[in-house]
């Protein structure tokens, strides 16, 4: 196995969000604003790097019967750890990010890595799989977050770009704007990347 | 509070998978046939109003006494993931049909993010019991009704001539954009 494969793997072929269309909730709720979408891909990073860590050093004691159960736990002590992190040094961010951050437990996408990957390859590379699969996740939180900030509220990470008289379509930060525009970008992914893969 | 208006605050007003963006991917993943969305929909609606009630009595009995809210995820997660299993198990003694019916979908509920955040949700609003177990259902028939409906778009739009780049998740999450604006039109009724 080569690295270069699975960090490409991880931030396009097979992409968490727009190929293998999983952790969604996080994605169109966060997105808001380009300050959420790194947080939270921070954030996500973390946990999965550190719980392929741990559940790759585990594979082995793991009974198979029980393995989810075992998985939840650890990926839910990961993310107590950076909920108090972020609450002790990113109060505003732990507050616009809320209920987020807990449910980041249920995110599909670190049981599926921890279930496909970890549980199943070394050490090093359980915890390269997660860095790529969690740089893939945040490219794509960013991509969208820029997006969304910058249409529907003219500014990037906060500042102003087109100055007082722009007018922003505020739908792109209102819920349906999420759910529109990550339509078109899974749609322009397939389009364009998908298809010359397929070649 | 009234329990009225908590009702349709959370079926309509703050739709879970709506406005507050919780519950996607089943949303996503299971919309493709009527038959499934239903299934899918009474299994949430039963563990979610179920968890929602063993996680509040736990938090006010258990952790605000030992004072352990720190713990709160886990616990929750843990009780979510061993109740969807009980339910399993106790179903397929109990009602063979039912459980045949809504078996599949079981599983996969403890990964479904409606039910851990409608019980932290809960918790943080301060409501009381019965005002808890009226929220989750009244979530939960709120991501019913979500799912009915783009259930029934899809199911019309797999006869349809859509471009080959939309096919699929694309076109779903555009059609769920739009439902979104229509839903937006509810704000201020409560």
């Amino acid at each position: 196995m080569k690295l270069s494969t699975i960090f490409k793997n991880g931030i396009i072929f097979e992409n968490p969000i727009f190929v293998q269309l999983i952790g969604m909730c996080s994605v169109l709720a966060i997105t808001n604003s380009v300050k959420n979408s790194i947080g939270m891909g921070a954030a996500v990073v973390s946990v999965l790097v550190m719980s392929n860590i741990v559940i790759s050093i585990m594979r082995k004691v793991i009974p198979s019967k029980i393995r989810i159960p075992i998985f939840i736990v650890v990926i839910a002590t990961f993310v107590t750890m950076v909920e108090m992190f972020m609450k002790a040094y990113a109060q505003p961010l732990y507050l616009s990010l809320g209920i987020f951050i807990p449910l980041i437990v249920v995110n599909c996408l670190i049981l599926a890595r921890a279930e496909s990957f970890a549980s199943k390859n070394g050490v090093f590379y359980s915890a390269m799989d997660g860095l790529a699969m969690g740089l893939g996740y945040s490219a794509a939180l960013l991509i969208l977050g820029s997006l969304r900030e910058i249409l529907g509220a003219g500014s990037f990470y906060g500042i102003s770009l087109f100055g007082e008289s722009f007018q922003p379509a505020a739908v792109f930060v209102a819920p349906p704007g999420a759910f529109i525009l990550l339509g078109i970008l899974i749609a322009l992914f397939n389009k364009f990347i998908k298809q010359r893969a397929a070649n | 509070m009234s329990l009225f208006s908590i009702m349709i605050s959370t079926i309509l007003v703050n739709n879970y998978v709506f406005a507050r963006f919780l519950g996607i991917c089943p949303f996503l993943g299971v919309s493709n046939k009527m038959e499934t969305a239903t299934g899918m929909g009474i299994a949430v609606t039963f563990v979610t109003t179920l968890a929602s009630v063993i996680t509040y009595t736990i938090q006010k009995t258990i952790l605000d006494t030992l004072g352990l809210q720190y713990l709160q995820t886990i616990v929750f997660i843990l009780v979510i993931a061993s109740l969807v299993q009980f339910v399993e198990l106790a179903l397929k003694k109990m009602s063979p049909t039912l459980y045949s019916a809504m078996g599949v979908y079981l599983p996969l509920i403890t990964t479904n993010c409606i039910v851990l955040g409608v019980a932290i949700l809960n918790i943080q609003q301060e409501l009381n019991l019965i005002q808890t177990a009226t929220s989750a259902i009244g979530a939960s028939l709120g991501f019913f009704l979500a799912l009915v409906l783009i259930a029934s778009l899809r199911e019309k739009m797999d006869i349809a001539d859509i471009p080959e780049a939309l096919v699929g998740f694309p076109i779903t999450l555009i059609a769920a954009g739009l439902m979104s604006i229509a839903f937006a039109g509810f704000a201020g009724l409560v």
